[in-house]
């Protein structure tokens, strides 16, 4: 079975390059401005787009992503709406992937055999479920799997090699490493540790490997760029929105191109890296 | 769903959890990745500590000399003649060094901390108990101690604030969210997640992933053994019923799990209610249903879309959205019957307690004494009745007297 994003990686591959990876929360700062962000990435050179599902307790996220998701919610974002927006975005856009990334309680409230065919009708072809190890596959990992959906998990720093054979075994689509042992948008990791890392996981898997955490301007994305498969930026995007927002929090006509500037310049960044990592 | 009805009932209630930590359809781990090898190796060191018996050993003397256990089992004497019914047997953990059940979970989790060599310590805290007692077994091992305490329970427990810097531990008031004690464990994790290498995470209820929910109780249930053997002293038998507060659980839980396999022992646990369970409150049982937060599945407060809701209690350690995956599963089972008190309730109770007993309960246990007060005098003069006085009320003293200068303007 192939998704979207074994057909980006494949494409990918041919061009000799690597894959910029966005993150931004759903419905931030209100649904509407959300989806005309989305639409505008891939124009500004975003290969796969992760989309954040608000939810009231990230425990795994810093203060800027927790800020955006409760403006989402501030604003009505629901799992429901979240999924129309992928409906609506795919009615223009038929191959750029979308990878939903949020926490489970959610899904698990929504019911995870009516989300997995809702999220597969709407056009999402990826999930990142924080707070979902290895360990708890049996909840919605296989089901997707089963629903023809890429389960994307995490590995860190504390993933060793006695541990990444079971955190890779149900993995698709690609594996995203999280480059620091911490929060959304606090350190950044240095270069040339990530690459060492990422060649580990290289020696367990085929799959591509994308990293983020810590990533926010085009020369530490190009760094990244080559030594990866991808560069996964989320923090410094919901920044540079959250700088055009008025007093209550709100959209201003700067708000799209806020975001979509600063993604043409990282995504030069990836494009300038001399050698993706095979 | 009605409780007893969702499987048939087991042969024991003492068994679980099984090896993934799941009580029934509750618990598990539920946690990134980053945590996750930390939380098997907790596992470990904790199921090699279970088997040793100098840890025992170890543990003994330190509950003995420090914290001063066995606690009392206390004949209330005036509160039985008051209310005309059951005989009313206090479990008096608020006379435990550091004045509450705190004390008994932290001491085997710095112990096990101890073992695995981490020198870091942290810890949520809601009213500040756990905080208070975190700081003081870190102040007594030399361990760095750090407490994540929503700003809001800053404000209203500041008598446990300065203990705890008075300890030596750092406070850091957490103005995410709701800024109670469900943000304060969002920053604990926040904290671990980041500081895996040297840090040990000290939870203070029976919630959290696998392995926290079992082993805490397993530090709890010294209150349910000694009143076992207390009530076999004072009344020759096995009391009749149980009553105990619950937030997170553990007071509750320490008591019950040594009477689960004993039928004719009748359990209540005591969820707040806060302004009534048709407005703000914190009964995650009552007004909630099974979801996925802090590492484990459970009864929790939450909306249509699965956001996790604010809980209200007056008490500062009752003020949390879920339960222990435990008090969950016992829920759906039967075996325990969960009720709930209003924040009138308790205040109420409080003033009885202090003026019928001498005793000063916590507000938490405040809430505990609100249901014996109506359970009792529908039971017999020969019922035993044990509630567990799980914290003694200095620390709500400045709130409780703002409350009721209030109320006479």
């Amino acid at each position: 079975m192939s998704t979207r994003i074994d057909a980006r990686f494949a494409e990918l591959a041919k061009q000799g390059r690597s894959a910029f990876v966005t993150y931004m929360m759903a419905g931030d700062p209100d649904p509407k401005t959300s989806l005309d962000i989305i639409k505008a990435l891939p124009n500004a050179g975003a290969d796969i787009i992760e989309l954040g599902v608000p939810f009231t307790d990230p425990m795994a996220d810093g203060p800027s992503i927790q800020a955006a998701g409760l403006r989402a919610l501030k604003a009505g974002m629901t799992l429901k709406k979240t999924l129309e927006m992928v409906r609506d975005f795919r009615k223009d856009d038929e191959v750029t992937p979308i990878v939903l990334m949020g926490y489970y309680n959610p899904i698990y409230i929504y019911g995870v055999d009516k989300f997995l065919a809702d999220a597969k009708t709407a056009g999402v072809d990826g999930l990142i479920i924080v707070d979902l190890p290895p360990e708890e596959d049996d909840e919605l990992c296989l089901p997707a799997m089963k629903a023809g959906l890429n389960f994307i998990r995490l590995a860190t720093p504390t993933t060793d090699d006695k541990r990444l054979p079971a955190v890779l075994a149900n993995t698709s689509g690609f594996v995203y490493y999280v480059s620091i042992t911490g929060i959304t948008g606090s350190a950044s990791a240095d270069s040339n540790v990530v690459g060492e890392a990422v060649a580990r996981i290289k020696r367990h898997t085929r799959l591509p490997v994308c990293v983020g955490f810590g990533i926010r301007t085009p020369d530490a994305a190009r760094a990244i760029a080559e030594r990866a498969n991808g560069a996964v930026v989320g923090t410094a995007l919901v920044d540079a929105l959250r700088g055009t927002l008025d007093a209550e929090g709100r959209a201003t006509g700067k708000s799209v191109a806020a975001v979509a500037d600063l993604v043409t310049a990282l995504a030069q960044g990836v494009r300038g890296a001399k050698q993706a990592a095979e | 769903m009605n409780p007893g009805q969702s499987n048939p009932l087991p042969n024991s209630f003492r068994t679980g959890p099984d090896e993934r930590g799941h009580f029934g359809n509750f618990g598990g781990r539920f946690v990134a990745e980053t945590l996750m090898p930390l939380i098997l190796d907790l596992e470990k060191a904790y199921a090699k500590a279970k088997a040793d018996p100098s840890f025992a050993a170890e543990m003994k003397g330190f509950l003995k000399h420090y914290v001063g256990r066995p606690s009392p089992l206390y004949f209330a004497e005036r509160l039985t003649e008051h209310l005309g019914g059951a005989k009313v047997y206090f479990k008096r953990e608020e006379l435990n060094h550091t004045g509450s059940h705190k004390v008994n979970n932290v001491l085997g989790q710095i112990m096990v901390a101890r073992r695995m060599g981490k020198k870091r310590i942290i810890a949520e805290t809601g009213a500040g108990q756990h905080g208070v007692a975190t700081a003081t077994l870190c102040a007594r091992f030399g361990l760095e101690c750090i407490v994540y305490m929503g700003a809001v329970d800053v404000a209203r427990q500041a008598p446990n604030v300065f203990r705890m810097e008075m300890l030596g531990a750092k406070v850091i008031p957490v103005q995410s969210g709701t800024r109670t004690l469900k943000d304060a464990m969002n920053e604990a994790l926040r904290d671990w997640v980041t500081n895996v290498h040297n840090t040990f995470y000290c939870i203070g209820t029976i919630a959290g992933p696998h392995p926290y929910p079992m082993m805490v109780r397993d530090f709890q249930c010294v209150i349910g053994d000694e009143t076992r053997e207390q009530m076999q002293e004072a009344e020759g038998r096995l009391p009749d019923s149980l009553v105990a507060c619950i937030g997170g659980g553990s007071n509750a839980m320490g008591l019950f799990h040594p009477f689960l396999d004993e039928p004719s022992v009748e359990i209540f646990g005591v969820e707040a209610a806060g302004h009534g369970l048709t407005q703000l409150h914190a009964a995650s049982i009552a007004g909630g249903r099974a979801g996925v937060l802090h590492g484990n599945r459970t009864y929790l407060l939450m909306d249509d879309d699965g956001q996790i809701q604010d809980a209200h209690s007056i008490s500062a350690g009752l003020d949390y959205p879920g339960i222990g995956p435990e008090h969950s599963w016992l829920y759906e089972n039967g075996r325990v019957t969960y009720l709930s008190a209003t924040d009138d309730e308790a205040l109420a109770a409080f003033q009885l307690l202090s003026r019928l007993e001498g005793i000063i309960p916590a507000l938490e246990s405040a809430h505990a004494i609100a249901k014996v007060v109506e359970l009792a005098p529908k039971r017999p003069r020969d019922h035993l009745m044990v509630v567990n006085l799980s914290g003694r009320g200095d620390k709500d003293i400045p709130q409780v007297a703002e409350i009721l200068k209030g109320e006479k303007k």
